[in-house]
């Protein structure tokens, strides 16, 4: 498959636009996820997953970025979507992808999204008793946390 | 403090799965960093694996918010601190990307050679360290770990003269590199890496003629095509599993196509093919570096020189996912611009940390023993998986 | 000068005995050392005296001065007892092995079978220490030994049987007194049924005694230091004696059976240095092992003694049986 079949595929079926540059990526609304990451795995051959992550854009919420590989034709793609404002649920692609156990875990670490049908979702990187979500940008660099408060 | 008079009582019956929970870390000799695994162990064979990760975590993505594109690279070098070289790479790529900043020819092959020097270095002491998991600090694997530690001094030696630190360089900047190579060093890295090379064939003599080896490495921690993919263990681990997917050869970065090497697949996917991939490795940086030394074009090293403020560096709004083959495999930076000095948000995929998280997949079943050398073989380095 | 009287001398020789072994003792540790320094290109100690001579002397002194730590929940009364128990069994097997004709504390007609079933005793100690630091890797560490001796002792009483029989006695000096005389009528010299004994019974000392590759129970990468791990001091100390002392009880044993114990060139009292010698060329041999091979696995150590190891061993004895046999009474 190439890269314009694969752009292709995805415009037909998700019905967005596909962006080429800087690198391919597709935005989809937060109830699809899921099934792109399914589309991706099962129909584009996207089987090597990447990473997962999320941006924090202030007031018009967050974002979670992923990126699948089809190593096979050398296609790299990128899955986004937009939870909106104030939304901090997000359909886990860890049904899909086993690699995302750990990546989303980060991510509910950092920025507090809970994603729905995870294992296991739990922190990752701080300490269970952490409070706030360090980088969301609300989270200032200089925080205090116990036991330094 | 343990108080005894209230400890629980188990009794055992020797008819039920009793199971034990064994602690593997965070403090313990072959835990490469602060890892802690908690074995549910049946007799010796281990039943279930929860892995606890973060003792390291330094918040790199965070920092990276509050550091100018000067300033970060040398930050970077921390991630994976066994290969500084290759984290400064992931990020000044992904700047340089989304500016559109030019590299010289000369800073592109500097880079080349500095990053397969830096994979030699770092498989020498996943070498050493891993035949140290399995042969023990008092025994034949110490043997193995100090032969490899003594190559990889000279390696170090050549970074030193280059950049004047061992471990952490800040050798790459926005736009090019930072230092030339001073006189006489070319010579020196040219038989550098010709002992290397033979001394090489002797571990793999001494190793592969070597039953027991054979013994603790072959259909130990299988990792499937299917698995390996979707978990998305990236580098050696992922070509030992039949997966020919080199990011050099797949998107070049750095003139990477300008040089002729192989990449080399195992279908295995046990420790010892992770193992072989590893040592094919080897020679194929060897024979790039050696490449990259003969055609090194004369020219400036940097596009950006003489950089007077830490804030000079701005690149426009933007994003980009820079990724560069790292010994450990696949290290990216997704970095997001919004116009500033600094960058807007910035992710590592650290390679280690997607590697790490195989263990809980493959691990069951195996026996204790078996958890280190699985682990050994993974190579995670923990500034990189906690970053 | 008087006779000295024998149960004086009862007294005396395991005296000397006692001291001269934890002598070679802390020196062996150094000849190690500084073997594996050779080995992996390095110096090895070199500060503590000229050319490290007095590092064990220094060992043993900041052994003693260190604290001893007894773990809260540790089974108080078996944790103290366990290096005890471990070192007896230990020092134990020096009992019958004669240094030269007539110089040995105990030359009695079982040596051999002393020698093999006091060795096999240390187990216990062990199983104590590893139960009753009340630690997980302790505990893994003892269940793997008790498996581990188990399956290792059988090979080892085999294989040291094969002299055995060779000789038609059981007593240490009737073996050594066989293989008098000329360099051939070592054991080791014995055709093929000398050399596969030879073998295998460095093999199943390399197990008995817990060298790489079957150190499974010390097992530093994953079970940290194994049965020990709680022990310090002087406590530690004591393990540490026990378990070199072992390896050069094994050695001399491995030096009276196969090499020709004091056998040598020169004149007859220096027979007890021939001795010596033979034994640290086993012990060095052992070392060699250790510091070149990578360990292997609880199951493959099972599989290797109870697949190969033992018919082997077996078969071998059954062999030497019918080659004396034959060889004697000639049917």
């Amino acid at each position: 498959m190439t890269a314009d079949e694969t752009r292709a595929a995805l415009a037909s079926t998700f019905g967005v636009e596909v962006a080429s540059a800087p690198m391919m990526s597709v935005t989809v609304s937060p109830d699809r996820w899921e099934e792109l990451g399914r589309f991706a795995q099962e129909s584009l051959g996207c089987r090597f997953f990447s990473f997962l992550t999320a941006v924090d854009w202030k007031e018009q919420g967050l974002e979670v970025v992923a990126q699948v590989n089809n190593v096979d034709d050398n296609i790299a793609l990128m899955l986004k979507t937009r939870l909106g404002p104030g939304v901090t649920t997000c359909s886990s692609l860890t049904p899909v992808y086993r690699g995302a156990n750990w990546m989303e875990r980060e991510c509910f670490d950092m920025f507090g999204i809970r994603f729905e049908n995870h294992p296991d979702l739990r922190r990752i990187l701080l300490e269970d008793t952490w409070e706030g979500h360090p980088l969301l940008k609300s989270y200032a660099v200089d925080t205090p946390h116990p036991p330094y408060r | 403090m343990l108080d005894v008079n209230n400890t629980t009582r188990v009794e055992m019956d020797w008819s039920g799965p009793e199971r034990l929970q064994m602690n593997m870390g965070p403090q313990h000799p072959s835990a490469h960093g602060v890892f802690r695994a908690i074995l549910g162990l049946q007799g010796e064979t281990v039943v279930d694996v929860d892995a606890v990760i973060g003792y390291l975590h330094r918040c790199h993505e965070k920092l990276s918010e509050t550091l100018t594109y000067a300033q970060y690279p040398s930050i970077a070098s921390k991630t994976d601190y066994v290969a500084a070289m290759t984290s400064e790479f992931a990020y000044v790529l992904a700047a340089e990307e989304i500016g559109k900043f030019e590299v010289p020819k000369r800073a592109q092959y500097l880079r080349v050679i500095v990053a397969e020097l830096q994979r030699i270095a770092s498989h020498l002491l996943w070498l050493g360290t891993w035949c140290m998991d399995m042969g023990g600090a008092l025994g034949g694997g110490a043997t193995i770990f100090l032969y490899c530690i003594r190559e990889r001094e000279d390696i170090l030696d050549l970074f030193e003269s280059l950049v004047g630190a061992r471990l952490l360089y800040g050798f790459f900047q926005v736009g090019g590199v930072r230092y030339d190579i001073p006189d006489g060093w070319a010579e020196q890295c040219r038989s550098t890496i010709d002992r290397i090379n033979s001394r090489i064939d002797e571990y793999e003599q001494m190793l592969e003629d070597n039953a027991f080896f054979l013994a603790r490495t072959k259909g130990v921690g299988v990792v499937s095509r299917e698995l390996a993919q979707d978990v998305g263990i990236s580098g050696p681990l992922l070509r030992g599993s039949g997966i020919n997917w080199d990011l050099r050869r797949a998107v070049p970065y750095s003139s990477y196509q300008d040089f002729d090497f192989r990449v080399p697949v195992e279908t295995d996917g046990d420790c010892y093919a992770r193992y072989r991939v590893r040592m094919a490795e080897f020679r194929q940086a060897i024979s790039i570096t050696r490449q990259a030394l003969d055609k090194l074009p004369e020219g400036p090293i940097s596009s950006r020189p003489a950089l007077k403020s830490v804030a000079q560096i701005r690149i426009p709004k933007g994003e980009a996912y820079a990724r560069v083959e790292g010994p450990r495999g696949e290290v990216g930076t997704y970095m997001i611009s919004d116009g500033s000095a600094k960058p807007y948000r910035m992710k590592w995929r650290g390679a280690s940390f997607s590697n790490l998280a195989i263990l809980p997949h493959i691990i069951p079943g195996h026996k204790v023993a078996d958890v280190v050398a699985i682990m050994g073989s993974v190579d995670p380095v923990f500034g990189e998986v906690d970053r | 000068m008087a006779a000295i009287p024998a149960w004086l001398t009862l007294l005396i020789a395991p005296f000397i005995v006692l001291n001269v072994v934890i002598g070679l003792v802390t020196y062996v540790t150094l000849l190690e050392r500084k073997f594996a320094a050779r080995m992996q290109s390095r110096i090895g100690p070199y500060r503590v005296g000229p050319h490290g001579l007095l590092q064990p002397i220094a060992d043993a002194l900041k052994l003693m001065m260190k604290e001893d730590v007894v773990p809260t929940a540790a089974d108080r009364r078996i944790y103290n007892l366990a290096p005890i128990v471990f070192l007896i069994p230990c020092m134990l097997i020096f009992a019958t092995i004669p240094f030269a004709p007539g110089l040995g504390v105990a030359d009695v007609n079982i040596g051999i079978l002393f020698f093999l079933a006091v060795s096999a005793m240390e187990i216990v100690g062990l199983f104590m220490a590893g139960w009753g630091s009340n630690n997980k890797y302790a505990l893994l560490s003892a269940m793997r030994a008790v498996n581990q001796i188990i399956s290792y002792d059988l090979p080892f009483i085999f294989s040291a049987l094969v002299p055995v029989l060779l000789a038609g006695s059981l007593k240490m000096s009737d073996i050594a007194a066989v293989q008098q005389g000329s360099l051939l009528k070592w054991f080791i010299f014995y055709p093929v049924i000398g050399q596969l004994a030879f073998i295998m019974f460095i093999v199943s000392t390399l197990a008995a005694e817990n060298r790489v590759p079957f150190d499974i129970l010390e097992a530093e990468s994953e079970l940290v230091a194994g049965f020990r791990v709680e022990y310090s001091g002087m406590k530690f100390a004591l393990i540490q004696l026990g378990e070199y002392a072992h390896m050069i009880g094994s050695s001399f044993l491995g030096a009276l059976l196969f090499l020709g114990a004091w056998s040598g060139p020169g004149p007859e009292y220096l027979g007890p240095i021939w001795f010596l010698l033979k034994a640290m060329f086993i012990f060095l041999v052992v070392t060699w092992i250790r510091w070149s091979f990578v360990r292997i696995r609880v199951d493959q150590i099972l599989a290797l003694s109870w697949k190969a190891l033992l018919p082997a061993t077996l078969g071998l004895l059954i062999t030497t049986a019918v080659v004396v046999v034959w060889r004697t009474s000639g049917f």
